[in-house]
């Protein structure tokens, strides 16, 4: 018999719940509560997710037409850079660890928040400090350098606010650090008694992941900018040819980082997608340890194999062997999970809501994108396509069909628990089409640009592939649609969304014994676990009496 | 099902007891992980800098070497007994808050200020010299001795000033904690049911001083005897 | 469950008792002695005429100051394993960065007769 404490009177008004424990501006501004600071970072990564839209969308109208006639060159660089800045460091790195890992990883493993609660609100105002320093010098002029901030151009001869850029990239970088830190104490120190490291839901065990990759990267980006940036400051020569710098040196470097970055953007999705797929096939994950140790091994691995985007940088062709091998055996931790979470599927009680849709669609989207990694891998593939547009249809069907697709994923199938309402399930369905509609023809087009030869970064291209481009932007537009209505239905079902109870999934799972939303403690007692994760055929007896789904 | 056993009444506890915590022994274990992970991150903050000065030592060894000669070894030596010196301060100060030695650990904290104010010093006159001798990276770098090799030894100098400055700029963060740490331990907050903060500090401490027990042999003692 | 709750709290004792470890203030004086020891060596080691294995000495000597900084003052002779693999992995972790980075240069002048 279960301790776990479950809301016996969902309906009944009123109760005290993280939201309406204290009003006022400044009870959230000053919150240390986690799941508040949860809210907080969603607002903000929600309005740069659309800014970062903004550029893709600029960039996709320039693009409907061979000649460079909507912008300049000059122009054309900035909005490349920005929207890789603003998509990668201020949305998909901190995305679903900040909202969704804030808010969950303390309930889900039975603590009453993270270690260090404060800390946590710090990495907070340390995200919003970076992100309205980007957005004040998005209005400044931008940056043009590419993210990538590739030397000796950014160092001695763009024209752009670099050295502000790479500072507000330093401040978003120690947000990222103290959120990893945070995560990996929490889930070493806070457990609920009895909740052992094999009985806690994936979606942590990636969240840890994450969180050692967030540490052991992210400082090296962090000297590297600030090498960067006195560099251009005080024009000492440490990547600079010309004065005796070594511009491979920087990229070596930023790549250390930057590599397993993009595991740090996967690794949370991958989570997420395990507990929405358990929870919609009622179904425990398959293979559950081998999930756990691939999430530790993609983070681990992940460090081995930066150079594959070196090399046609001038590396010695051995090590660029040595790379390539690396990289072609960095994707099995991910093959394995994408085994493991068909094999959920098959026999399980699998029902088609919202979030188990962005779930389908996130196997066979991230099964696209990986594979084409492997392509990638292989060195003479990779120096044929290097800096077309088959990297960037690569790296989109990771970061938007997998990543993004998760994060909605999550959001749908939390947005109860967080909020107390349900969303709307056919608006819901709706926008998942779309976005898997919109995607698949905005990127697809882009595999076969890439192959035929059109390079990444130019505005400009020959007439042959004018047909291709119109299709990838008229995919764009189908998934700006596909986006935006989740932000107008979440929105709407604040006020006039059905009241969800403690478990409108039937889903197990930590969070889903206690209120939607919960309380500040969480738990109104500390619980005790006694049973496996996923313990979907153990469900009655462990006294889930909530949660006929709600259809 | 027995709630009283584990509600949260049970926070009745140290005083210093934070809320979401639910023993003094958890708290001090988090503490001491947190820290430990964040010395992580500067391992490897400083360890991007370590592959830039081996890769340039490397291709420019013989500017390295004349750059070196120019370091000044008796500053830099007393330097690293003065850190050595406060590493032992500040590991006595842990002692003293275990075993409730209040007055001794005050002028432990007290003492391991000054050395870190007399590190700070020495490495102010260390720089005047170098700005006195045109060693500063710029349009008035100069390499007495060796002037084909100035252009490569800017590079030696750029690093020096980097290393010594990032590892400074950590002191100076250090002086802060331990000023705080100070004030604190003059209220009595220490003692040996808490003493996690003078351990963490004295953690952060520590690893500023390896950072040095490095920056030293490499930047100082290069090729002497040659 | 009263039992497991027992059981917890017992465990949080024990790792109280090892954490609240002190350390004999002779331990502390004889690795600060070792230390001034092992700078002396490092100037001396230095001004010797060893050739090519001057720098992997005095990283070596470095190396073990280091070690006795972290052992001893840092407490770690005397923490948990999870302590342990994360300082042994932080460097360890510095030791990929620098091992690949270093693949690429050391092996540019590689010709294949």
């Amino acid at each position: 018999m279960t301790s776990a404490v479950l809301d016996t009177n969902p309906g009944a008004e009123p109760r005290t719940t993280y939201i309406n424990k204290e009003y006022g501006v400044a009870s959230w501004l000053l919150t240390i509560d986690h799941k508040r600071i949860a809210i907080l970072y969603v607002i903000a990564i929600t309005l740069m997710f659309f800014v970062g839209g903004l550029f893709a969308v600029l960039m996709r109208v320039e693009l409907l037409t061979p000649q460079g006639d909507l912008m300049t060159s000059d122009t054309y660089n900035k909005m490349f850079t920005l929207h890789g800045i603003v998509m990668i460091f201020l949305f998909l790195i901190p995305g679903i660890p900040a909202v969704l890992g804030n808010f969950l990883l303390p309930i889900q493993i039975g603590a009453k928040d993270l270690a260090f609660p404060k800390l946590n609100l710090l990495s907070w105002y340390l995200y919003m400090i970076g992100a309205i320093g980007t957005l004040v010098i998005i209005m400044l002029g931008g940056v043009d350098t590419g993210w990538t901030f590739y030397t000796p151009y950014s160092t001695a001869y763009s024209n752009s606010h670099v050295v502000l850029m790479t500072l507000g990239a330093f401040v978003i970088g120690f947000s990222s650090i103290l959120t990893g830190l945070n995560f990996m104490v929490t889930v070493h120190r806070m457990r609920a008694p009895g909740m052992t490291w094999f009985r806690m839901p994936l979606f942590v065990w990636a969240l840890y992941g994450t969180s050692i990759i967030q540490l052991l990267a992210t400082p090296v980006l962090a000297i590297t900018l600030l090498l960067l940036a006195a560099e251009r400051l005080l024009g000492v020569g440490i990547f600079d040819p010309a004065i005796g710098g070594d511009p491979i040196l920087y990229q070596h470097l930023f790549w250390f980082y930057s590599h397993p970055a993009v595991y740090i953007m996967i690794l949370p999705a991958m989570g997420v997608i395990s507990d929405v797929i358990a929870a919609f096939s009622r179904k425990r994950v398959f293979g559950y340890e081998f999930v756990a140790f691939s999430s530790l091994g993609i983070a681990l691995l992940g460090f081995l194999v930066w150079a594959h985007h070196m090399f046609v940088a001038g590396i010695s062709v051995y090590s660029a062997m040595i790379f390539s091998f690396l990289s072609m055996f960095v994707a099995v931790p991910s093959a394995i999970k994408i085994f493991n979470w068909t094999f959920t599927l098959y026999r399980g009680s699998v029902s088609y809501h919202t979030p188990m849709l962005y779930a389908l669609g996130f196997l066979g989207l991230f099964a696209v994108g990986g594979v084409t990694g492997l392509f990638l891998a292989a060195l003479g593939l990779d120096i044929h396509v290097h800096d077309t547009y088959f990297i960037v249809a690569h790296f989109h069907y990771i970061m938007v069909g997998g990543t993004v697709m998760a994060y909605f994923a999550g959001m749908h199938y939390w947005w109860p628990k967080m909020t107390g309402r349900m969303y709307p399930e056919w608006w819901g369905r709706l926008a998942a089409m779309l976005v898997f509609v919109g995607f698949n023809l905005a990127f697809f087009p882009q595999f076969l640009l890439g192959y035929l030869g059109m390079p990444r970064r130019y505005h400009v291209y020959v007439p042959e592939f004018q047909v291709l481009n119109v299709m990838s932007s008229a995919g764009a537009s189908i998934l700006g649609v596909g986006y935006a209505l989740p932000l107008l239905y979440f929105l709407w079902s604040l006020k006039y969304g059905k009241k969800a109870g403690a478990n409108p999934w039937g889903a197990v799972g930590l969070e889903w014994a206690t209120s939607s939303p919960p309380p500040t403690e969480n738990f109104h007692e500390t619980p005790v676990v006694t049973w496996e994760a996923y313990d979907y055929h153990g469900f009655t007896e462990a006294g889930y009496t909530e949660g006929s789904r709600e259809r | 099902m027995s709630a009283e056993a584990h509600t949260g009444k049970e926070h009745h506890g140290h005083p210093r007891l934070q809320h979401h915590f639910e023993s003094m022994a958890q708290q001090h274990e988090a503490s001491s992980l947190g820290m430990w992970l964040f010395l992580t991150t500067e391992i490897l903050f400083f360890g991007g800098l370590f592959v830039a000065y081996t890769l340039y030592r490397w291709l420019y060894y013989d500017a390295f070497i004349a750059a070196s000669e120019h370091q000044n070894i008796l500053l830099g030596g007393i330097n690293t007994a003065v850190l050595i010196c406060s590493s032992l301060t500040v590991a006595m100060s842990v002692y003293f808050s275990q075993t409730n030695r209040q007055r001794a650990l005050v002028w432990m904290l007290v003492i391991t200020m000054m050395l870190g104010l007399a590190f700070l010093g020495i490495k102010a006159v260390e720089y005047h010299e170098h700005f006195e001798h045109h060693l500063v990276p710029g349009d008035h770098f100069q390499l007495p001795g060796a002037p084909h090799l100035a252009a490569q030894a800017q590079m030696f100098y750029v690093l020096y000033f980097f290393m010594t400055g990032l590892h400074a700029f950590h002191m100076v963060i250090g002086l802060g904690i331990y000023a705080w740490l100070l004030i604190r331990a003059v209220k009595k907050e220490f003692g040996p049911e808490y003493y996690s903060p003078i351990e963490a500090g004295g953690l952060y401490w520590h690893f500023v001083d390896i950072v040095w027990i490095f920056l030293f042999p490499l930047l100082y003692l290069i090729g002497r005897h040659q | 469950m009263e039992r497991r709750h027992q059981k917890h709290n017992q465990e949080l004792e024990t790792e109280s008792a090892r954490m609240h470890h002190v350390t004999p203030p002779a331990i502390y004086f004889g690795v600060f002695a070792a230390l001034m020891a092992l700078t002396a060596v490092t100037v001396a080691v230095a001004y010797a005429d060893l050739g090519w294995l001057s720098t992997p000495i005095a990283l070596v000597i470095a190396s073990i100051k280091a070690a006795l900084v972290i052992l001893y003052f840092m407490h770690v002779r005397w923490s948990t394993h999870l302590i342990w693999v994360v300082v042994i992995g932080s460097f360890v972790w510095l030791g990929v960065l620098f091992v690949l980075t270093f693949s690429d240069y050391l092996s540019r002048g590689i010709t294949l007769a």
